[in-house]
């Protein structure tokens, strides 16, 4: 199974799911430089992350680069059970991709 | 003869299943195909900023938003926050933090079931407010905390 850049821990208390998820991602803004070399190091973040449950999209959130690296986003919906499955996914600045499924506690 | 039998119907049912959920909206790409707001984030002033993204300036503050942060930032490059609203029909929160060179650090869109509640950590790069406007019944309200940044990693 390949490894996901994003962790998931989602539990559901009385009706409310309260997701957490940490992704891998160097979230570079592009205006750090190399400290050897003196170049940028480019601009590379992920700029949108989605999370769908039950076929709809429950939260989106547009970032710049300015999210920290190594991302943590938490969020809470209503209308969840434990058992069922959320959807986490993010798409960066260079089209790279990820996405990951995990069971509501 | 029946190996092909099965792949066709497999195939019809695929696609039969997926045209079905495009036209109930349920694989509606808006969400996928949302276009990034380049404009809203790379504003270099707040009300730019907030322009394009949540399509107005004006905002009134509010005690229903609670926005934690810490009052000193030890490491300016990991700043945890976390913005709660209570305003009913909140349908989207952004994060400006004024002092960067692009204010606008994120907009958190939530569907009608979502909680008014993100959490998450952002990158200050000196001592700034940080502002968390919502966006809810089509109006804006925010509420602000300055939140003070030590260069040097060990707040020395």
């Amino acid at each position: 199974m390949a490894k996901s850049s994003i962790k998931v821990r989602a539990k559901v208390k009385k009706g409310e799911a309260k997701v957490k998820c940490l992704i891998s991602h160097p979230m570079e803004t592009g205006l750090r430089k190399n400290k050897k070399s003196g170049k940028l190091i480019p601009a590379h973040f992920i700029q949108e992350v989605t999370c769908e449950h039950g076929g709809k999209t429950v939260m989106n959130a547009q970032w710049s680069g300015t999210i920290s690296k190594n991302p943590f986003l938490s969020f809470a919906f209503t209308g969840a059970k434990s058992g069922d499955t959320v959807k986490v996914s993010w798409v960066d600045n260079t089209g790279k991709s990820d996405s990951t499924e995990a069971k509501m506690k | 003869m029946n190996h092909n039998r099965r792949v066709l119907l497999k195939g019809t049912f695929a696609a039969g299943a997926t045209g079905i959920a495009i036209s109930a909206g349920l694989l509606t790409p808006k969400a996928v195909l949302a276009a990034w707001p380049k404009a809203a984030f790379e504003a270099k002033d707040v009300n730019s900023a907030l322009e394009a993204s949540l399509g107005s300036s004006n905002h009134t503050a509010s005690s229903e938003i609670k926005l934690k942060a810490p009052d000193i930032a030890e490491n300016g490059a990991v700043v945890p926050i976390t913005v709660t609203s209570k305003i009913a029909n909140t349908e989207a929160i952004s994060v400006i933090v004024a002092e960067n060179g692009t204010p606008l650090t994120a907009t958190f869109n939530l569907g009608a079931t979502t909680s008014g509640f993100v959490s998450t950590r952002i990158k200050m790069g000196k001592t700034s407010d940080v502002t968390a406007v919502v966006k809810a019944g089509g109006k804006l309200y925010s509420t602000s905390k300055n939140v003070k940044v030590t260069i040097g990693g060990c707040g020395g």
